[in-house]
């Protein structure tokens, strides 16, 4: 049976990496850009396992990459936590999650 | 993973990523991006990586796309949806990734490998190669011979990758420190949480609800304070 090589393993998490970084730089609303931060970090993940998995140590996948993964999704859940939260605290003090209006840093 | 389900998922995560761009409701956006995240997990399944395929589903899917859909839902984002993007921003938003696609092209046609089989006799021959210190009768070594009391008796038709117990090896004795200090940084991100949401002294969403909380605190402290000396100057003159 044909299995999937690890270019093509490549290939699709290097492009959902791209989707992300257009997300981040096309989108105005700050939740949606947070989720395509995410979807980086995912696609990262991605290219760690299939390399984790193309790289054989004893007979055995290298769980070193597979470690990292474990260790990327949990920072991931307490940046979002934390990120969220001063989402909503940004809303609270200006009424707006929009980053054409989130200029005060500017100049 | 065979060919045909490999693209059925990576076509469902990349349509996902898509949605999640180009849906203009962010409710949209955040559907979109578990069905990302599905394909995603799948794809790790594919790799042998089932533990962290399940992880995927389990935080991601579950955990931190329903924090964002309840943000979304809590904060009313109905008068956003309107705008319309500049044309420098669309412009690039193309560019730029189609940049990082044509560096990436180079370094894929320098990696043209299949990924080794991980059938029976391979992980029948990964057990004899093992860490001296793992047990004859631990799990792991069951798995991976086949056999049930991990031994001499090797059958690979029952062999399977002992994925879950391998990582948690490695994890309580290679990766013991780290994991400790994820279990700070989860603490931090809880006090952080707990500090970023708590009213703000300088809030002025509603002036009077503090001195309405106020009154209402003393009556209900009040109460008490009434039942107890009540109780007291009855037990005293019992006594």
């Amino acid at each position: 049976m044909a299995t999937a090589s690890l270019t093509e393993y490549l290939f699709f998490s290097g492009l959902l990496f791209a989707i992300g970084l257009a997300g981040v730089i096309l989108r105005r609303n700050i939740i949606v850009i947070f989720m395509c931060l995410e979807m980086m970090l995912a696609a990262a993940s991605l290219t760690l396992v299939a390399f984790s998995r193309q790289r054989i140590v004893d007979g055995l996948p290298d769980y070193d990459g597979q470690m990292l993964v474990f260790f990327i999704i949990t920072v991931a859940a307490a940046e979002v936590a934390v990120g969220l939260a001063i989402i909503v605290a940004l809303y609270r003090a200006r009424k707006t999650i929009s980053t054409d209006d989130l200029t005060s840093l500017k100049n | 993973m065979p060919t045909i389900l490999f693209y059925l998922f990576a076509i469902l995560m990349i349509a996902g990523g898509i949605c999640v761009v180009v849906m203009k409701n962010p409710v949209s956006s955040a559907m979109g991006m578990i069905g990302s995240f599905i394909g995603l997990a799948a794809l790790l399944i594919g790799l042998n990586a089932y533990f962290v395929g399940t992880l995927q589903v389990l935080v991601y899917a579950g955990a931190i796309m329903v924090l964002f859909i309840f943000i979304i839902m809590l904060l009313d984002l109905k008068k956003e949806e309107g705008k319309e993007y500049g044309g420098s921003s669309v412009a690039a938003s193309i560019i730029i990734p189609i940049i990082f696609i044509l560096i990436m092209i180079p370094v894929l046609s320098a990696v043209n490998k299949d990924f080794t089989k991980l059938d029976g006799h391979a992980l029948n021959a990964a057990a004899e190669k093992l860490d001296k210190n793992i047990p004859a009768d631990s799990h792991i070594r069951k798995a991976l011979t086949g056999s049930s009391d991990g031994s001499k008796n090797v059958d690979p038709n029952k062999a399977t990758l002992p994925d879950v117990n391998l990582i948690g090896q490695k994890l309580f004795t290679e990766y013991n420190f780290p994991l400790q200090i994820v279990g700070v940084l989860l603490l931090v991100a809880t006090i952080g949480c707990v500090t970023l949401s708590k009213k703000l002294h300088g809030d002025a969403t509603d002036p009077d609800e503090d001195q309405r909380m106020a009154k209402t605190l003393a009556k209900s402290t009040d109460i008490p304070k009434v039942t107890i000396t009540a109780n007291a100057e009855s037990s005293d003159k019992k006594a």
